[in-house]
């Protein structure tokens, strides 16, 4: 259940890997949609805190092309709820994440990532 | 028997058979769902905002499940993955990922609302490995900073956890605020062994916040203790020269008293009847 939500908050947590660790790549990602209820003010309180060409680039990753490039200024209820269906309705459920810096893969199984890393990657 | 973190890793000690076990037990359930309508009391959020919020260890979503009962949006982590094979099973609403907390997050600044953890913190207390990024003040510190720069300023984080001595508390607390945390300590019915519960209630960013208080009936007045004249009461006498029945109004109301201060659940009102003698009976 990796949602765009989720990763759009999410860097590489590895030893030094500080810089140019965002957004996580996806690889062999297989996507499910599953409806959620839709939460406007929710979104919008959100939208701070999204980066927005993060979030653009990663859903064009997924096939996903309707958002536009530059952040509008206002936001109608037409985006909020295309933003809603990309920020929440699109499910990740198998594949990898791998961070662009460190190339550290992170794997996803049954829509769970897996984030442990190895000892000598402990910060 | 010995408490489950002195027995194996979570990851371990929650395997397939303990994850279900630990699921489906009703006491638990409602454990689980009082204290996490404390911590989400205690968390103190706005209300009629949708927040997101990180669910520290959620196990297998039960405390998650009230989470999204009450409107929030969440994410989880856990070290378990049977227990998150539970989650998933029981198709609870929240993001999801496996992680070991004691290695930090790689969340960007300020992406939660809150965050609230229920029965984790006494698990980060054990070192598994001789290696130094396995020992407790280690994975405690990366913890609170990554946890502090993942929280939105300002915000809170509570967590509720079983701490067996002082020491453990000492060092939680202390590495908390190292990382930048403020806040401290809230006990609930601290005079009872069986209601008693400790949450470490912590804030990004000052701005006046002030650590609410523990649940508590009653507040002792004086510490000292009194000369009862105990004994000398209960060899007293009435005037018919028969002794005084023990168990009488005061005791009761005495006793009622203790079982509220203890947090008790369903001790009768007290009324004028409390305490009278029934007519006899023929």
């Amino acid at each position: 259940m990796v949602r765009l939500i989720t990763h759009n908050l999410l860097s590489c947590h590895a030893k030094g890997c500080t810089t140019n660790n965002f957004p996580l790549q996806f690889k062999d990602a297989e996507i499910e949609h599953r409806e959620a209820d839709f939460n406007p003010e929710f979104i919008r309180g959100l939208l701070p805190k999204i980066e927005w060409k993060a979030l653009v680039d990663t859903a064009k990753e997924l096939g996903d092309t309707s958002l536009p490039y530059e952040q509008p200024e206002m936001m109608d209820d037409e985006l909020l709820k295309t933003l809603h269906h990309v920020l929440l309705e699109m499910h990740v459920e198998e594949g990898q994440m791998i961070c662009p810096n460190c190339n550290h893969v992170y794997p996803i199984s049954n829509g769970i990532p897996n984030m442990l890393l190895a000892e000598h990657e402990i910060a | 028997m010995s408490r489950p973190e002195l027995q194996a890793p979570p990851e371990i000690y929650y395997g397939d058979i303990e994850a279900k076990k630990y699921t489906k037990n009703t006491r638990n359930q409602q454990i689980q769902a009082d204290m996490t309508y404390r911590a989400l009391e205690l968390l103190n959020l706005p209300p009629d905002e949708p927040a997101f919020l990180l669910d520290i260890g959620c196990g297998s979503g039960l405390s998650g499940e009230i989470l999204t009962e009450e409107g929030f949006i969440w994410a989880g982590v856990d070290i378990a993955p049977s227990m998150l094979e539970v989650a998933l099973e029981r198709e609870v609403e929240g993001d999801l990922f496996l992680q070991d907390i004691g290695q930090g997050f790689g969340f960007r600044p300020g992406s939660f609302d809150g965050a609230i953890s229920i029965s984790v913190l006494q698990w980060l207390l054990n070192a598994e490995t001789s290696h130094p990024t396995s020992s407790p003040p280690h994975r405690l510190s990366r913890f609170f900073t990554t946890l502090h720069s993942a929280l939105r300023n300002p915000s809170r984080a509570v967590f509720q956890f079983y701490p067996s001595s002082d020491d453990q508390i000492q060092l939680i607390t202390s590495c908390a605020l190292k990382a930048g945390f403020g806040g401290g300590l809230v006990v609930d019915y601290p005079n009872s062994n069986k209601a008693k519960k400790v949450f470490l209630c912590l804030f990004v960013g000052g701005g006046g916040q002030q650590v609410p208080k523990g649940l508590e009936s009653e507040v002792e007045d004086d510490a000292r203790a009194r000369f009862e004249r105990r004994r000398e009461r209960v060899r007293s006498k009435d005037k018919s020269g028969k002794r005084k029945h023990m168990k009488d109004k005061d005791w009761i109301l005495q006793k009622k008293e203790l079982y509220r201060k203890r947090g008790k659940e369903g001790v009768p009102n007290d009324s004028k009847f409390t305490g009278r003698r029934r007519r006899p009976a023929f």
